[in-house]
């Protein structure tokens, strides 16, 4: 039999504030425990929680960069439950009335290479609320610690539809929602800082089965790859589950992303009463027309419209693209460098970023902000290139050299004496006509309208010179003796 | 001291030009100043000599210090007539002589004290006095944040529990230069109307130590009716300033919810809890109120308005008013005595031109039950904290995490506490929530709306405070009968209203009567006026009790 999974995912993403959600101490990662609190923090008898405004903005601004409705009032419930890392013993929480509502992730699957541009689908979403992060526990042999430092932070709940069909697509949901929150300026989504975090609902049908299959919930996907990883685990688990004539039991499990096997940790007996009702510490919060207008003229271009207008307006391939454009600073670092180097470049431009200098970044284990080589750096090199004075040889050289002394590509030519030689016009046209003599199966097939065949020719001429002929002359020369002969 | 401050209040209060006596004298029994009888010269008594056997002042022509008012004190401190270490000095030896009595406080820190005291002189020494509140003491109950100093909700959760932080009327207070003075007793975590839910001690009624002083606040009564304080801070749920101040015959103010900022109170049901003054007469009232009402930008629910001069409001408010007489507070189980003074003190308000109407709250009957709903819902939610993880008791053998909630909970707090949480846990679960708490909440919205209503034809609402004077100790063990000694009360929080108790007389056994005015939402100064014209003129509450 034919089985369909049925995913859906509730991602957490922790909201880039200054302060935490209800008080003002400072939100952060990686402090001494427990020094990010204060007596709210801490639910010492007598606070009041504050709502933070910014954490309100950014999740608006979330809402509409994924086309939700946004609610008019924005509520805060109780959440009621006793565990250690909540201080209250409640999380202030949005129960019956989420800020945003509908909406959807647009996601790419992978295409048939990895070359060629891949189906686009929309991911419907059910909901986002606003809520408070938790502490973090930390179990030793005999006791427990608990840090207080996350309880407290700003923390978005997107809750998908459950439409989610492969692992392939809850990885595709993950990453362009994790692109649309940082492109936002929302979080930095960073998973290792548990800044996004994800859980998954999975069940499984036969294919055609309208009614749904008891789910699983999926927790600890610590990567896109664990969250992808794990699905997959789970849908193999369940599908050999139901053929070996079992039943899918609703529990929890835990998916250890370094095994690739998950284990129970608990079923669905345990279920809470969280006796949500609204928290009569702070008021409702109203949402105008104003306030959302002001946040929709801050929303930036999302990374799928990025593309198509790279693609329209600067030729850029598929690849090039779909490199660029995930990443906010590198598509405006590229933009940048593509409208100092002038029309007809864009291309030039987006190799040597996409080459270069982010294998010189990687290499160098730096951030785009940190490195030396700025747009202007590489609009200059392109067009040293283009104008004959630089080699592509010698502009690697250039490059390597601007990487690691932030100098311009002018100056390190005049430096280094890397400028091409003045060409020798009798000489080139020598070397053309030679290697049109030695390769009439390529005059031939060019002539006959293959435009690459005029490459055969270029390479010959390149030896003959030792690679310092000007390729843009060579191209030009021997298409005028082409057209000649 | 602001500049409308009286110089001499003993000059002052005792011409006869309008302005009433300010402190009891006795050599003229139940006569005022003013040289004509009072229209209501107490409840029971037929003759002066009779009531001053039943209430004998003090034998010296001066009032003491620790029974003067706060507008009287602020007086002599800014003519240097006395300093505030000596004004400290005399409360605290009140307090030493009579506590063992009275048990209002769970604690109280004379070194602290006298160390504000002498702050406050040196600031006045400067010319640096910061208004009438400087040098005063003012007890705090134990459920508002001090720096320092114990914060205990009289409750064995957090016995041993100091506060890191001020409070925002802690803060306000100490900014008007008050000497934060002790931390007063109350039904543990202000859940109860008699301190016997206190975990430490019940407190004494000062008129009838056999008697409770009501509650929550009766530690906050109870001290300032001894002497142990020139005015304190309560906090109103149901009732628990209004309440104990009719029964300790004292003035108690509970504003207007969104008023005075929470920030510091330890929350029993943040909807409906108030932090409010207790003091000897309105006009105290208005002054110390002056001092912690306002905006509060830790307090979500505290309203960003203008807050006016209250104590000017008391001499530029006039009248005369209109004042509603809702029948459904003078039915079944009011006390004949309580009627009978409350009703005279309604002929007062007739003497003085004020229009009375008898006005309808309809939904009045449902408040004792909305209350206890909203109010346990919100308990249970608030008082979860208390786990024994971070702070508070924590119990001395736990197997697991479980175990150490349960047995740290069970331990640490007491049985009403405990039916409260329990109560509201109930009616907040699932499958129950429509039926009692989102109901309760439309009841309450109706609640509200009868008193609006009521305000289109009135200015204010009079009603007894209590339906009876207070009670043995031991009387109520009945927790249903306890609830509704609220059952007045309740409906001013519910609707978020400003309410005060005033002093309107005694019963025939000696104890204090109050009358409750509720006013309209945020007209606190309207509220203070209308209560300072009878206050002013009779002034019950300078009656003192025999220790």
């Amino acid at each position: 039999m034919k089985y369909e999974a049925v995913i859906g995912l509730e991602v957490h993403v922790q909201i880039k504030t200054h302060s935490k959600m209800f008080t003002r101490v400072a939100a952060g990662y990686g402090q001494p425990p427990n020094t990010l609190t204060d007596p709210v923090v801490l639910a010492l008898p007598g606070v009041l929680p504050v709502m933070n405004k910014a954490a309100l903005d950014a999740i608006i601004k979330a809402g509409l960069l994924l086309g939700c409705d946004i609610a008019p009032l924005c509520k805060w419930d109780r959440k009621n439950y006793f565990y250690p890392d909540s201080t209250k013993n409640y999380q202030i929480s949005q129960f019956d009335q989420p800020i945003c509502l509908n909406g959807s992730v647009e996601i790419e699957l992978p295409g048939p290479a990895r070359n060629i541009q891949g189906e686009h689908k929309s991911i419907a979403l059910t909901r986002i609320h606003l809520e408070e992060d938790v502490g973090k526990l930390n179990h030793g042999a005999f006791d427990s610690l608990v840090d207080y430092n996350r309880a407290g932070t700003p923390l978005m709940e997107i809750v998908s539809e459950p439409v989610i069909r492969s692992a392939e697509e809850a990885y595709a949901y993950l990453t362009s929602l994790r692109a649309t929150m940082i492109y936002g300026g929302i979080s930095d989504c960073d998973m290792e800082k548990g800044q996004l975090r994800c859980d998954a609902n999975i069940s499984i049908r036969p294919v055609g089965q309208t009614e749904l299959g008891t789910k699983v919930e999926l927790k600890n996907l610590n990567s896109i790859s664990y969250v992808r990883d794990g699905i997959a685990h789970e849908i193999k688990r369940q599908i050999a589950v139901v053929e070996s004539g079992g039943v899918i039991v609703q529990e929890t499990r835990d998916f250890d992303g370094q095994t690739g096997t998950s284990h129970s940790l608990r079923s669905k007996e345990m279920a809470h009463d969280y006796r949500y009702f609204p928290d009569p510490d702070l008021m409702p919060v109203k949402v105008d027309e104003a306030w959302k207008a002001r946040l929709r003229a801050e929303c930036p271009e999302l990374p799928f419209a990025k593309q198509t207008r790279f693609q329209a307006d600067y030729q850029l391939p598929y690849t090039l693209t779909s490199v660029l454009v995930w990443d906010r600073a590198l598509a405006d670092y590229f933009e940048e460098a593509a409208q100092l180097a002038g029309p007809g470049k864009a291309q030039a431009v987006g190799n040597w970023i996409v080459n270069d200098l982010l294998r010189e970044l990687g290499a160098a284990k730096l951030d785009l902000a940190d490195s030396k080589v700025r747009p202007s750096h590489i609009a200059e090199l392109v067009k040293l290139i283009d104008a004959g004075t630089l080699l592509t040889n010698a502009a690697k050289e250039v490059f390597i050299d601007m990487a690691a002394t932030g100098e311009t590509p002018a100056a390190i030519v005049a430096k280094k004496g890397l400028a091409a030689a003045p060409t020798d016009t009798a000489e080139l046209e020598q070397w053309c006509r030679d290697a049109i003599a030695a390769n009439a199966k390529s005059v031939a097939e060019f002539k006959a309208g293959k435009e690459s065949a005029i490459n055969g020719l270029k390479g010959p001429i390149m030896k003959a010179s030792k690679g310092k002929a000007n390729p843009k002359l060579v191209d030009e020369t021997l298409r005028r003796l082409l057209a000649e002969a | 001291m602001n500049g409308s401050a009286v110089a001499d209040p003993l000059a002052s209060n005792l011409v006869s030009e309008g302005r009433p006596c300010h402190f009891p004298d006795p050599s003229r029994g139940f006569k005022c100043a003013l040289g004509r009888d009072l229209p209501d010269n107490g409840v029971v008594s037929a003759s002066p000599a009779l009531v001053l056997i039943l209430f004998p002042f003090s034998p010296v022509p001066d009032v003491p210090l620790h029974f003067q008012s706060v507008s009287e004190l602020a007086a002599l401190l800014e003519a240097k007539t006395i300093t505030s270490v000596e004004l400290t000095q005399a409360v605290i030896a009140r307090t030493q002589a009579v506590e063992e009595r009275i048990k209002a406080f769970n604690s109280y820190d004379a070194a602290d004290a006298l160390a504000q005291a002498a702050a406050s002189d040196a600031r006045r020494a400067a010319g640096q006095a910061l208004g009438p509140l400087d040098g005063i003491p003012i007890g705090i109950k134990d459920v508002i944040a001090v720096t320092g100093q114990p914060l205990t909700a009289s409750s064995k959760m957090l016995a041993n529990f100091v506060s890191p932080y001020d409070a925002t009327v802690t803060q306000k207070l100490k900014k008007a230069g008050a000497v934060v003075w002790g931390r007063l007793n109350l039904d543990e975590f202000a859940m109860g109307s008699s301190t016997e839910n206190s975990a430490f001690h019940t407190t004494r009624n000062p008129y009838n130590l056999d008697c409770v002083p009501g509650g929550s606040s009766g530690g906050s009564a109870a001290a300032l009716a001894a002497g142990e304080a020139i005015a304190t801070l309560g906090s109103d749920t149901g009732g628990s300033i209004r309440q104990p101040a009719a029964l300790c015959n004292v003035v108690g103010l509970k504003p207007t919810y969104g008023l005075v900022s929470r920030y510091g109170l330890i929350a029993f049901a943040s909807s409906l809890d108030q932090i409010g003054p207790f003091t000897r007469t309105v006009e105290d009232a208005a002054i110390t109120l002056q001092a912690i009402a306002g905006h509060d930008e830790r307090d979500s629910t505290s309203v960003k308005i203008e807050i006016p001069d209250y104590r000017t409001a008391l001499k530029t408010k006039k009248g005369p008013w209109r004042l509603g007489i809702p029948k459904e507070y003078f039915g079944e189980g009011l006390d004949p005595e309580v009627a009978s003074a409350v009703e005279k003190a309604i002929s007062y308000y007739e003497k003085l031109g004020c229009e009375i109407k008898n006005v309808s709250l309809p939904h009045t009957e449902y408040g004792v039950g909305v209350y206890y709903i909203i109010a346990t819902a919100e308990c249970s939610s608030n008082l979860s904290r208390y786990d024994g993880i971070r702070y508070g008791h924590r119990t001395a053998d736990a197997k697991d995490i479980v175990d150490l909630y349960f047995k740290s909970r069970a331990e640490g707090f007491g049985p009403e506490v405990k039916r409260r949480i329990i109560l509201g846990t109930y009616v907040l679960s699932s499958g129950y929530y429509d039926a009692y708490y989102l109901r309760a909440q439309k009841v309450r919205t109706l609640i509200r709306q009868d008193f609006l209503n009521a305000y289109n034809e009135v200015d204010a609402i009079i009603t007894p405070t209590t339906p009876t004077p207070a009670f043995k100790r031991g009387a109520k063990a009945d927790p249903l009968a306890m609830y509704l000694c609220d059952v007045y009360t309740i409906g001013a929080n519910l609707a978020g209203l400003p309410g005060i108790s005033v002093p309107c007389g005694f019963s025939s056994g000696g104890l204090p009567i109050g009358m409750q005015l509720i006013g309209q939402p945020f007209m606190e100064a309207d509220l203070l006026a209308i209560a300072n014209a009878y206050d002013s003129a009779h002034n019950w509450g300078r009656r003192t009790p025999e220790l």
